[in-house]
């Protein structure tokens, strides 16, 4: 009964809490997807980097607000935003309609397009229905590329779903995917820079059907805090002017 | 005349969640979660049986290797031997070109293997007690009668262990299907890996997991009276006799 009733004390403090107006923030918690290089990832000596953390600790700057990184694991990381487990997304998080109608993003930060890729042996030269007939693909769960598989290749292909892109990619050194989609500069940096010459990107890279693939990545917020997004949004637009971005853009994408 | 996959059509318009598209994710993840936990089950209980009698046998170096297994296997958690089994085995060299990689490469057969080597352990230590606890006045009346230690065993111990490990064994069994939620950590689409592939897709944590946990309590209450049936049927001599 005491439990009922505390828990039923916290849901009139959330009500109360959601019935005020977007609050102002001295600190924004921002949830992020661990490792996914270049974009967020640890240094041996174990420091949160990457594009989106160095882009976001400038913007926070930028904002005037003291940012905390929350790490969360991707196919719940939508909802943690909604429970108020953080503020904010910024994890490589594209924005399309999807997901427009959960939270809202911010002006898109940087285009990412998706690719195939597979060992250098696997002997096909664009992905389509009939190369990958009969072959594993893998995909991170609940990103849009494994949507986007889901629904075009689902009924030729077997579809291996994983929690972290980590993960996937130790299938794919065991030989027991054939070939994976992801983000193009990160299997770039994980599976073609990383093991010399084992891996090779399959076809072009690939931006359309918009439905799927688009606008971009963006900060997601919740639905409310549209103050809070506003200001990153000018922020950005900041950044961008004044060169910042530029030159934390060339530190993760440089000779590309 | 009524039309089953109109109303099945009818029933599932107007819902983005529960579409077919989302109903044979769920119905792969129950083909796939009862496959993987009846398999492991029945090759857990045939493994069982036997290294329960070596377990018990009064020589050291017998029991005591079974013992080293139980001990490994109920001591450490299934996630973890699921791991090892899964992204451990890829590590030793010369493992995708050996015979062993078919088995290997899916994620069935791994996650199989660990269930049944877990399971196996349970059960063995179940099925022990019972055979420890055989009555003392059972296996005299049979060395009286000159039975060999086969022969009592056959006859005599393993009928009367059987029987009382029943009880416990139904809890094994219940345990194994709840712990069997894990397969969707190394790519399988079991029940638990359908409703979090939904709840990905959707961004909604309540209807997927609610209706999986629904699932797995049916299944539970499916164990449950088959157990039932079995220990009405087989310890019937132990209830308080009927007027």
């Amino acid at each position: 009964m005491k439990k009922l009733l505390s828990l039923s004390l916290l849901g009139l403090a959330v009500a109360a809490a959601s019935s005020a107006q977007a609050r102002d923030y001295d600190t924004v918690r921002i949830g992020v997807d661990v490792p996914y290089v270049p974009m967020e990832y640890r240094t041996p000596e174990g420091d949160l980097t990457g594009f989106d953390i160095e882009l976001g600790n400038a913007l926070c700057e930028e904002v005037g607000v003291t940012c905390e990184w929350i790490e969360q694991e991707w196919d719940g990381i939508i909802p943690g935003l909604l429970a108020r487990n953080y503020d904010a997304v910024m994890s490589s998080m594209t924005i399309n309609d999807e997901r427009r109608q959960q939270v809202l993003f911010s002006e898109p930060y940087i285009t990412m397009p998706s690719a195939w890729f597979a060992a250098s042996d696997l002997d096909i030269s664009e992905a389509n229905e009939q190369t990958l007939d009969g072959l594993t693909i893998g995909v991170q769960r609940g990103t849009l590329q494994d949507n986007y598989v889901t629904d075009k290749y689902g009924s030729v292909a077997d579809i291996s779903r994983y929690s972290t892109a980590d993960d996937m990619v130790l299938d794919m050194d065991a030989e027991r995917l054939d070939i994976v989609f992801l983000d193009f500069p990160i299997g770039q940096s994980t599976l073609v820079e990383s093991d010399e010459g084992d891996y090779t990107i399959v076809g072009e890279q690939i931006t359309e059907p918009k439905e799927y693939f688009g606008d971009g990545f963006g900060i997601a917020f919740r639905q409310r805090d549209e103050d809070l997004a506003e200001r990153f949004n000018e922020a950005l637009a900041t950044l961008q002017e004044n060169g910042t971005y530029d030159e934390i853009h060339a530190r993760y994408f440089d000779g590309e | 005349m009524f039309d089953l996959s109109t109303w099945y059509h009818e029933l599932l318009d107007d819902n983005a969640i529960f579409t077919p598209a989302t109903m044979a994710h769920y119905w792969e993840g129950l083909v796939t979660t009862t496959q993987l936990v009846f398999l492991s089950l029945v090759v857990g209980l045939v493994l069982a049986v036997p290294l329960a009698i070596l377990r018990s046998s009064k020589r050291k170096w017998i029991s005591l290797p079974i013992y080293a297994y139980t001990y490994v296997f109920r001591g450490t958690p299934l996630l973890i031997q699921l791991y090892i089994i899964y992204y451990g085995v890829v590590f030793f060299d010369g493992i995708q070109e050996s015979f062993l990689w078919p088995v290997f490469r899916d994620a069935f057969y791994p996650a199989l293997i660990a269930f049944t080597l877990n399971t196996a352990a349970y059960t063995t230590e179940i099925f022990r007690g019972a055979i420890k606890a055989t009555a003392k006045g059972e296996i005299e009346a049979a060395r009286a009668y000159g039975m060999s230690e086969s022969l009592m065993m056959r006859r005599i111990v393993i009928p009367s262990a059987f029987r009382r490990a029943l009880p416990a064994y139904g809890n094994e069994v219940i345990f194994m299907l709840h712990a069997s939620a894990i397969a969707s950590v190394v790519t399988l689409m079991d029940l638990t890996g359908a409703a979090r592939y939904v709840y990905s897709r959707f961004y909604t944590p309540f209807e997927p997991f609610l209706f999986v946990a629904l699932i797995y309590l049916c299944l539970t209450f499916a164990i449950l009276f088959f157990f039932r049936f079995l220990e009405k049927r087989l310890l019937a001599h132990l209830s308080s006799p009927s007027l």
